[in-house]
């Protein structure tokens, strides 16, 4: 045992290595999970995975800069429709072409982060609210005007086929679920391995100098620059950062849905990103996850209860944004901080609690 | 030249809605600090209310006056019960609930109304009206329009200027503490500037669903066109918002009529990051300079 | 008659206001004085109801007025001019003075303009201007005007003399002992300023660290040399 903690403890205190083995242990868990689970769960647990990665980029920039996007729907467009047009030309077919995809999407959205970021840094509350509000509206409206995106149908998207992959996956993963791969379970387990590769190193920055600097911006932004922080440069980079996550996330979403169309990229999933960051605690990347995971999870139950009460398919769909349109509201309302914020501060209070975790 | 003509008739008959939208943002923004994000969901309620009024065959007239008197009511029940809470507190708290505000009656109205598009009649003609053998780009609804949204604008000029309870608001919304001092309830001028604002909109609503569709979604980008006309306008000044809207209507006509529909949005981004930037205070900014 | 009784005010953990009482007699000036941090803006802000009072009681000509929403206390003959004017920068001069007048007290009769422009010229020459071009000056006429457009028979001024010439100051204070016997007023004056407030004042109250360490005629405490080096600061 006290071997074990001797072990332990230098890890533990180093917050890379320390992140890198919680990733670590979740990814496997969540891959022991996902190989065990039905084609259903399947494809929400890969859902999960890029709404967290999404929700991950965006509660850093609002929890830990002071910015709000509500952009975000746009530059996830930017990264489904970047991937499906690089997928479109290499085919599809290998795990390479699936990467260069989504590398290709990280790399336009970065860009697309600079452009939007840099204006955005010099904007605050509703007018920052009100501008990318606005992006998020006009950007999925391009595909309409130029004919390389398909218009309002959209274009389909191709992904390799289980047994196209390397032989040494499909043995890895045979190995660790005993479960034969396939297009689904591939998906879920590409997505929870860049999410837990983007969570590390989202909780990475947030943790170092620049992560500092972010919140010193975020909560004076006077002092921060007087302390020699430029403020422009800093809150361009946190929107950069958010921008990629957020391509990363549209390209995988891309291939999880098949189908790259404007009608998927709606103000209604900026909104609906937003309310899985303020659900979770505005700041927190546990937060984000478990907004993803009522993301992912609640639709289906929101919408069975609808159809129970005797609402039609349409009508019943429409209770899933009144759902997360009332978390909003009543998460501002009652519990500001959020879910995770607001458990730390119980545990805080209770003789359990540590409060020494700040930004996990 | 006609085209020319007809788009810029257009523009002015979509600008005057969009000066009547901002115009409503501009209330509220000046009593309380907070852009209203679900400024537009509020008109496609009470829009629908109208709608339905109309389909059990109340006159189309007692249904537009019903729709402003819902949307007083519901101006004054929102502010009264989900805004005040959060009035002075961090602007990022406002931001979020309108937000939230927005998709909750955006998804009652669709499981009440349902999604499917729906005509909603205007009480005069909707074709353009034609002057001997040509067409102008200009329809009798047009024309009420720009007449209703005047006759608005006339009221709250009057309301604000020569009476006291426009004194009273606008003293209210300048220095509550101060008005308070002085015996305004301030409160309930804040209520009253919410339910006045929602009216507005709910006018805005009736001008904007008049001869056309509407579904849930109808109104969806008067979110961000009001939002942007109100801050051309400097986001405080009630003249301001109605330029504001004016000069949004006329660009955005004529960049549907000339370069493309779909690029509209983004030509309104572009628009609002150039006042943002360049002159932060809006265009036709008064003596106070604004923190964007 | 105005009257403060054991008032107790707390700002958190942190006590403004500790059990003060004081008497202002109708148709006198009595000057509230005290160095900067005393409590003097506290007591008038408590007295509005702007601040919570914790203990004691505030009567107002035999009412009692504690806690009374602040919006009421105009309608009951009680006007405050705040520290640092508040005059609505947005509104002309005549809209001011206007909403000085819309919530009166009950039962007396309304107060033409025009007689604010005969007791302050200056501000009738700036009527239509807005009250944000005004000097410092003009600002703290036209508050005053603007309260005595509610008819009070008790005028709380927070610090009226605050950063005005001197010059300045003895003309505002003149028009104020003028008014006070015109109008019948009842002043609750409060000032750092402690030789000029004495100066026109019938009676002075003088706060420390939110208590009343001395009370007396304005007389007797402009000539008690120890209580003016110690806390009125000449
Ligand atoms: N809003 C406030 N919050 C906390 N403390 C305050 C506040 N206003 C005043 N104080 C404190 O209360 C005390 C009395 O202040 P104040 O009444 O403004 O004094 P004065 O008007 O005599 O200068 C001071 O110590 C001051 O720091
Ligand atoms: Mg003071």
């Amino acid at each position: 045992m006290e071997r074990l903690r001797s072990i332990i403890r230098p890890v533990a205190s180093v917050p890379l290595a320390r992140h890198l083995v919680v990733a670590l242990v979740a990814f496997v868990v969540a891959m022991a999970v996902i190989g065990s689970s039905s084609q259903y769960l399947q494809t929400r647990y890969a859902e999960m995975a890029y709404f967290a990665i999404a929700a991950g980029g965006l509660t850093l920039l609002t929890g830990l800069s002071g910015q709000l996007s509500l952009g975000h729907g746009a530059l996830m467009a930017v990264g489904a429709y970047a991937a499906t047009l690089v997928l479109e030309r290499t085919g599809g077919e290998t795990l390479a072409d699936v990467f260069v995809a989504l590398l290709v999407a990280i790399a336009v959205c970065a860009v697309v982060g600079v452009v939007v970021g840099v204006p955005a840094a010099r904007l605050h509350g509703p007018y920052i609210a009100g501008a990318t509000l606005t992006l998020a509206v006009a950007v999925p409206r391009l595909a309409n005007q130029w004919e390389v995106f398909g218009g309002e149908q959209g274009l389909q998207v191709s992904v390799p086929r289980a047994t196209d992959l390397p032989a040494w996956i499909q043995d890895l993963v045979w190995f660790f679920t005993a479960v034969e791969i396939d297009q689904y379970s591939f998906l879920a387990y590409l997505g929870w391995l860049l999410l837990a590769i983007t969570f590390v190193a989202l909780a990475n920055l947030s943790r170092s100098r620049v992560g500092r600097r972010w919140r010193a911006v975020r909560d004076d932004d006077v002092s921060a620059e007087l302390a020699g922080i430029h403020l422009g440069r800093a809150r361009v980079v946190a929107f950069t950062v958010s921008a990629m996550a957020a391509g990363l996330a549209g390209g995988l979403m891309a291939m999880n849905v098949r189908l790259t169309a404007p009608g998927a990229f709606t103000i209604t999933l900026s909104l609906t990103l937003l309310a899985a960051v303020v659900l979770g605690g505005l700041g927190s990347l546990t937060g984000a996850l478990i907004g993803a995971g009522v993301l992912a999870f609640l639709p289906k139950f929101a919408t069975d209860l609808g159809e129970s009460v005797g609402l039609s398919a349409t009508q019943a769909a429409e209770v899933t944004p009144v759902v997360y349109g009332l978390v909003l509201m009543l998460v501002i309302l009652l519990a500001p901080a959020g879910i995770v914020g607001s458990l730390r501060t119980f545990l805080a209070r209770s003789p359990l609690g540590s409060t020494k975790e700040k930004t996990t | 030249m006609q085209q020319f003509l007809d788009t810029t008739l257009g523009g002015l008959v979509l600008g005057a809605v969009y000066a009547a939208f901002a115009l409503a943002l501009c209330l509220i923004w000046r009593s309380t600090r907070i852009v209203n994000f679900a400024q537009a969901a509020m008109a496609m309620v009470t829009t629908y209310i109208a709608l339905s009024l109309i389909n059990a065959d109340v006159p189309y007239w007692v249904a537009f006056m019903a729709a402003i008197a819902a949307g007083f009511g519901l101006g004054a029940v929102i502010e009264r019960v989900i805004i005040r809470p959060v009035e002075g507190k961090a602007e990022l708290n406002a931001v979020i609930l309108t937000l939230g505000l927005f998709m909750v009656l955006h998804g009652l109205t669709a499981i009440t109304f349902g999604v499917q598009h729906r005509g909603f009649p205007a009480p005069v003609g909707t074709s353009a009206i034609s002057v001997g053998d040509t067409s102008i780009g200009i329809t009798p609804f047009g024309i009420l329009t720009i007449v209703v949204v005047a006759l608005v604008m006339a009221g709250l000029v009057v309301l604000f200027r020569f009476t006291d309870l426009g004194l009273r608001m606008r003293a209210a919304a300048f220095n509550g503490e101060v008005s308070r001092l002085l015996g305004v309830r301030v409160g309930r001028m804040l209520t009253l500037g919410w339910a006045l604002a929602a009216a507005v909109g709910a006018v805005a609503g009736m001008l904007i669903a008049g001869g056309d569709l509407v579904n849930p979604a109808f109104m969806d980008p008067f979110v961000i066109y009001g939002f942007i006309a109100a801050v051309l306008g400097g986001l405080d000044s009630p003249l301001g918002s109605v330029i504001g809207g004016l000069i949004l209507g006329l660009s955005l006509s004529y960049v549907t009529g000339y370069v493309g529909e779909h690029l509209a949005p983004l030509v309104a981004l572009g628009i609002l990051m150039v006042v943002l930037l360049v002159r932060p205070s809006g265009l036709f900014a008064a003596a106070a300079a604004r923190r964007v | 008659m105005f009257a403060v009784e054991d008032l107790s005010a707390a700002y958190g953990p942190v006590k403004a206001l500790n059990g003060v009482t004081f008497t202002a007699a109708r148709g006198q000036v009595t000057a509230v004085l005290g160095a900067n941090g005393a409590g003097k803006t506290t007591l008038l802000r408590t007295v509005s109801g702007l601040v919570r009072s914790t203990k004691g009681s505030v009567k107002l000509n035999d009412k009692d007025i504690t806690r009374t929403a602040t919006e009421k206390l105009t309608s009951y003959g009680l006007s405050h001019v705040p520290e640092g004017r508040g005059v609505i920068a947005e509104l002309t001069v005549t809209e001011n003075l206007r909403l000085g007048g819309l919530h009166r007290a009950t039962g007396s009769e309304p107060m033409p303009v025009e007689r604010v422009f005969e007791l302050f010229p200056r501000l009738g020459e700036r009527r239509e201007a807005t009250a944000h071009t005004l000097s410092g000056g003009e600002r703290q006429m036209l508050v005053i005007g603007r309260a005595l457009m509610a008819r009070p028979t008790v005028l709380l001024l927070d610090e009226p003399s605050l950063g005005l010439a001197p010059r300045v100051v003895a003309q505002i204070f003149d028009l104020l002992r003028g008014l006070v016997q015109t109008e019948e007023l009842t002043v609750v004056l409060v000032e750092q300023n402690a030789r000029s407030a004495l100066s026109i004042a019938d009676h002075g109250v003088v706060l420390n660290l939110g208590k009343v360490v001395a009370s007396a005629p304005a007389a007797e405490l402009a000539a008690d040399e120890q209580l003016r080096h110690a806390y009125l600061g000449f």
